[in-house]
Parts: C-alpha cells; sequence; structure tokens
C-alpha cells in the first residue's frame, strides 16, 4: 500500500476546480520519503483533460475510458474500485462533492476502506493518517484516524486545499475500467429556471436572509431594506425551500456562489457548510444574528449579535 | 409495499458545551437532541407516495440509536410513519457510518421494503455516506440528493432528479428496489396533528437487537467501523470583530461600512 490516488471529477466536459485543489491535498500527504501521486479521470474521452491535469507534483495521469458520459455510480464504483484493486494505494483522494456522494461511501463499504468525508485538514501524526472535519454544525473540530485500515478514503472539501500553481510532466496511461450494466441511466441536466432576472454571480453588494426572518411576512421588511442600501437580496436554503425568494436568489453550494460580491451582509444566517462555501470568500462579510455561537460569526469579518428585525429598522433609517 | 426510511435523532449543541473527559465527544448532558432535518424529507416523501397509492403502502422508520431516540420515532409515527423499528445493544457504541450501514442493512433484508429513503445527511456530523454505503451491503442501486421523484410503489423503476453544485439538475432513471438519499425541499413537510401526536405515544416502537437480525458482535461498534474518532476539541473562535452598542448604534457602524464600500466602489 503506497502512494495517493486521485480521483479527478468532470462534469459535462468541464473539469470541476475541485479536482485540482485534490492534487494539492496529495501532495501535502506525501511521505517523508516521497510517494507517487497518481490522477485518475474518469470520463468517456480522458484525453480532454490531460492538459489541466498536467501539473507539478502529479507522477501520473491515468485514463479511465468509461462509457457514460457522465457521472453514473455503478461504473464509477466498478472503476474505482477495480482501479484501487491493481494500484493498491494507501490514500484515495475524491471531492466531497455531490457525485461522490452517490459512490464514495458504498466503495469503502465494499473494499473495506477507512472513510472520512468533508475533510479539510489531513496530516501524519507518528506515522498514521489523521483525517479533520467538523462536528456538531462545525461547531467542534473532529479528529479521525483508522485503526486496522491499510488504505483510506478521504472526500475533501472543496475551496480548501489550494492547486498546485507550476505545471509539470506527468506520464500517462490507460486503465481497462471493467465492463458495467449500470443499474441507474442520467438523462437530462435540468439548468434551474431563472425565477427572476437577478443574477447573484455578479452582485458585488449582498444582504441575505436566513431561518432568523422566521415567516414569509419578514421578507418584505429585508426586501425594502435591501433596495434601500443598495444590495441584492439573497437568501440561505430553507427561504427558498420555502419559496419565500426564489431559488435564483440562494446562495451556496446548491444554490449560487457570491463571486463578484465584495460585501456580504448575512441577516438571521446561521452559516450552515452549504452556505459558507457559496459566500465565505468574500473579502467583507458582516453577519448580524442574535445566536452568538453561530457558525456565520466564524467567517465574517464583522459580527453584531443582536435582534435583525431591530437592526433591520435602524439600519433602514439611516437610509 | 413497503418504503423504509432510515432516520437519525440528531445532536445540536447547547450555547455553552464542555468536551467530554476522554476528549472524543462532547459531554452528554450538553446535547439538544431532535430528528434530523432531513429525515423530515424522506419520511414526508414516503407519506406522499402512501397516499397517492392506490396499493396498500407501509411506511416504516428505522433507526441505530439508544432509546433516547424514541422520541424521534414518535414524531416519525405522528407524521405518518404506520411502524418505528429501534436497533440497539450496547455493542453499537463507537459505530461509524459503515457500522451503522451494516445494521440498517440487515434491518432491510428482515423488513423487505421496495424501496429505502435516507436523508442525504444528518445536520449533526454531515458524514453524507449512511445512506449510500447501506445500499452497497444490500447489493442495491442508489442515487445521493434526490430533490425530486416520480415513484409508484412496486414499479420496477423511478425517475427523479438530483440536485448538484451550483442550481443544475440531473434527471435519472433507476431501477428498484433502490436506496435513495432524499434533499431538503424535496417536499414540504407536514405539522404532526394534536390527535395523531397522542395517537403515536400509544404505538409500540420495535426495538431489536443487531443479533435479532442476524449480524455478529464485529459487525458493527468499533470493531465494524471503518473510522474512529480520535480527538474532538472546540476550534480557534472566528476572527469576527464584534460591533458592539445597543441597536442603534451597531446599525450606525453597519452604515458606515456601507458607506466605506460604496465609496470604494464609486
Amino acid at each position: 500500500m503506497s502512494g495517493v490516488l486521485v480521483i479527478a471529477e468532470q462534469r459535462r466536459g468541464e473539469l470541476r476546480p475541485v479536482s485540482l485543489e485534490l492534487i494539492g491535498a496529495a501532495q501535502g500527504l506525501q511521505g517523508a520519503g516521497g510517494s507517487t501521486v497518481t490522477v485518475a479521470i474518469l470520463a468517456r474521452s480522458p484525453e480532454l483533460f490531460f492538459d489541466s491535469l498536467k501539473l507539478a507534483g502529479v507522477d501520473e495521469i491515468v485514463a479511465v475510458r468509461v462509457a457514460p458520459a457522465e457521472f453514473d455510480p455503478d461504473t464509477f464504483e466498478a472503476a474505482v474500485g477495480a482501479l484501487i484493486a491493481e494500484r493498491k494505494p494507501e490514500v484515495v483522494l475524491v471531492a466531497h462533492s455531490v457525485d461522490s456522494f452517490g459512490y464514495a461511501a458504498a466503495l469503502a463499504a465494499k473494499l473495506g476502506l477507512g472513510l472520512a468525508t468533508d475533510v479539510f485538514k489531513a496530516e501524519r501524526i507518528d506515522g498514521a493518517l489523521v483525517a479533520t472535519r467538523g462536528g456538531y454544525g462545525q461547531k467542534v473540530n473532529v479528529e479521525v484516524d483508522f485503526p486496522g485500515r491499510a488504505a483510506v478514503l478521504l472526500a475533501i472539501r472543496a475551496n480548501v486545499f489550494n492547486p498546485p500553481e507550476q505545471p509539470g510532466t506527468p506520464r500517462i496511461t490507460e486503465f481497462a475500467a471493467p465492463a458495467t450494466v449500470s443499474r441507474s441511466s442520467g438523462r437530462d441536466f435540468i439548468e434551474l429556471s431563472a425565477g427572476d432576472d437577478v443574477d447573484m454571480t455578479a452582485a458585488e453588494f449582498i444582504l441575505t436572509i436566513g431561518r432568523g426572518i422566521g415567516e414569509e411576512a419578514n421578507v418584505a421588511q429585508f426586501k425594502e431594506l435591501a433596495d434601500a442600501v443598495g444590495a441584492t437580496l439573497g437568501c440561505s436554503r430553507p427561504i427558498a425551500d420555502a419559496g419565500w425568494l426564489p431559488k435564483s436568489r440562494q446562495v451556496g453550494q446548491s444554490g449560487k456562489t457570491a463571486s463578484a460580491c465584495k460585501l456580504y451582509i448575512a441577516m438571521g444566517v446561521s452559516g450552515a457548510i452549504q452556505h459558507l462555501a457559496g459566500m465565505k470568500h468574500v473579502a467583507t462579510i458582516v453577519a448580524v444574528n442574535s445566536d452568538a455561537g453561530a457558525s456565520i460569526f466564524g467567517v465574517a469579518k464583522y459580527g453584531v449579535v443582536g435582534d435583525i428585525f431591530e437592526i433591520a429598522e435602524e439600519l433602514r433609517r439611516l437610509f | 409495499m413497503k418504503i423504509l426510511i432510515a432516520v437519525k435523532q440528531v445532536a445540536a449543541l447547547d450555547e455553552d458545551f464542555e468536551i467530554r473527559e476522554d476528549g472524543r465527544d462532547v459531554e452528554g448532558e450538553f446535547l439538544i437532541r431532535d430528528l434530523n432535518e432531513w429525515d423530515d424529507y424522506s419520511l414526508e416523501e414516503a407519506v406522499k407516495i402512501k397516499e397517492a397509492s392506490s396499493e396498500p403502502v407501509e411506511v416504516v422508520v428505522v433507526s441505530v440509536a439508544r432509546k433516547e431516540a424514541d422520541e424521534s420515532l414518535r414524531k416519525c409515527l405522528a407524521k405518518g410513519a404506520d411502524r418505528a423499528i429501534r436497533i440497539w445493544d450496547d455493542g453499537l457504541e463507537g459505530s461509524d457510518s459503515i457500522a451503522v450501514a451494516r445494521v440498517l442493512a440487515a434491518a432491510a433484508r428482515s423488513e423487505r421494503p421496495d424501496m429505502l429513503f435516507a436523508g442525504v445527511q444528518s445536520s449533526d456530523h454531515t458524514f453524507a455516506s449512511t445512506g449510500i454505503a447501506t445500499a452497497a451491503f444490500l447489493g442495491w442501486p442508489h442515487a445521493a440528493v434526490v430533490s425530486s421523484l416520480d415513484y409508484a410503489p412496486g414499479a420496477k423503476s423511478a425517475v427523479f432528479r438530483r440536485e448538484l453544485e451550483g442550481g443544475l439538475l440531473h434527471e435519472v432513471e433507476i431501477q428498484c428496489p433502490a436506496v435513495l438519499t432524499i434533499q431538503l425541499g424535496i417536499n414540504t413537510p407536514r405539522y404532526a396533528s394534536l390527535r395523531s401526536i397522542k395517537q403515536a405515544a400509544a404505538k409500540p416502537i420495535e426495538v431489536r437487537s443487531p443479533a435479532d437480525l442476524g449480524l455478529s458482535a464485529g459487525d458493527a461498534g468499533e470493531s465494524g467501523s471503518h473510522s474512529r474518532v480520535r480527538r474532538m476539541y472546540i476550534p480557534d473562535k472566528g476572527r469576527a470583530q464584534l460591533i458592539e452598542g445597543d441597536a442603534a448604534a451597531q446599525a450606525r457602524r453597519l452604515a458606515e461600512i456601507i458607506r466605506e464600500f460604496k465609496g470604494d466602489a464609486a
């Protein structure tokens, strides 16, 4: 058992950025004696992704040609399982992503691999692999180890590890995926209908509301406040799920990323990890929440512990 | 026809809490317990399927948990589950998501449902792995993060959409029986009526041990787990600089921050 096997992730012909972060994470895990980093890309046409994966620190790119055009759990399980059986890596890195949710745990269960998901730190302590993840709504950090496991699969959180910047010259090999009769078949992709014409990814100033607003009737107060201060109104998942604001205004992993945002005011947003994924990069985050222990304060530059309605009302008077 | 739903009683932390003496978990007295939010949606999805079906459908919830989870199982009974099963013995202590999945799979073999739902993840430890690992032990087709579902009980296949990153959906057809992990927002979970809460209080909760399900001691607990909690600790507090004062003073500072930004942006 040696080396790190990275499973790169692609969708609709594009490499997902987290794939490169996995390579960064893999480099951090190399032992003192050095070990190899192998990157596998599963696709109908793996060669499309070679150039993006030729990075410093990658020893080998393995092209795994699979029949389905997009992610399919049975195909991925069989192919990655066969690859692990042949290469016997010590560590397998996948993204903590929707695709991985669909097969990584099944693979670990079947192959007897150690498993930790949503990992944001991986290291060796006294020679043993230790992964750190969040617990109890990210309020504690949990160190996990894998006694008795010869190989470990880690699902790595996105936007944590830095991808390598320098190009490299890995060798490229092919791996024949086992023939698989898949029990599910992918059909179409559906883009969420806009709902309204707002583009959260382009907004520079966002005011977001979360579960703390309590009921639908309170949305209006914050819409009015957002307009007054010149912000685009956004929301966290529960608000969109309840239908109080269109899905197009949801910021987070399954919603939009606040890519252009410079000032982000979160009111009554607890800061679930899925929400943070869409906004924690923003330079100036202001969190307003009545719960001083809310996770959102962990990523905010400024924190206001108080009643969001009172503060909204006072703020409205000033504009 | 039967739908089995794996549920979990999750724990949230009290405002102040302490780490246990062995450093591997939080002291139990600081935990506030409730039914996992995701499970509310998977239960509702099953109850909706039952209500729409002309065939009789039994909705069964199952949890691998200590007795304290009975409260959440009764909540499920009040919201439309027909039966509730709780599996426990002290040998299950220290089980990780894969060990729990092995027990859930044994329960599914015994119950023989036509479909198994689980939440995408639990709000406390967000493993997002128990449901799919259960499918692996059963050898069933599986899919994660299902945000809409078209399934008639007993049908040979189902069509669903899985919710991908960035607001993209992917439509998929899957053979049944299958394990699906259900995403928030797939439906609007109902509230339990006072009457159904009373009725649920009188219903039995079926308690089984892993041995009842044909499992041996090494299958679950720490020895059946693929990971172990080594240490739990409170991370350094975030860097948020607190804006003090009353609401008016806090709002004035907030207004300054907004004006500074607008000055920069202009």
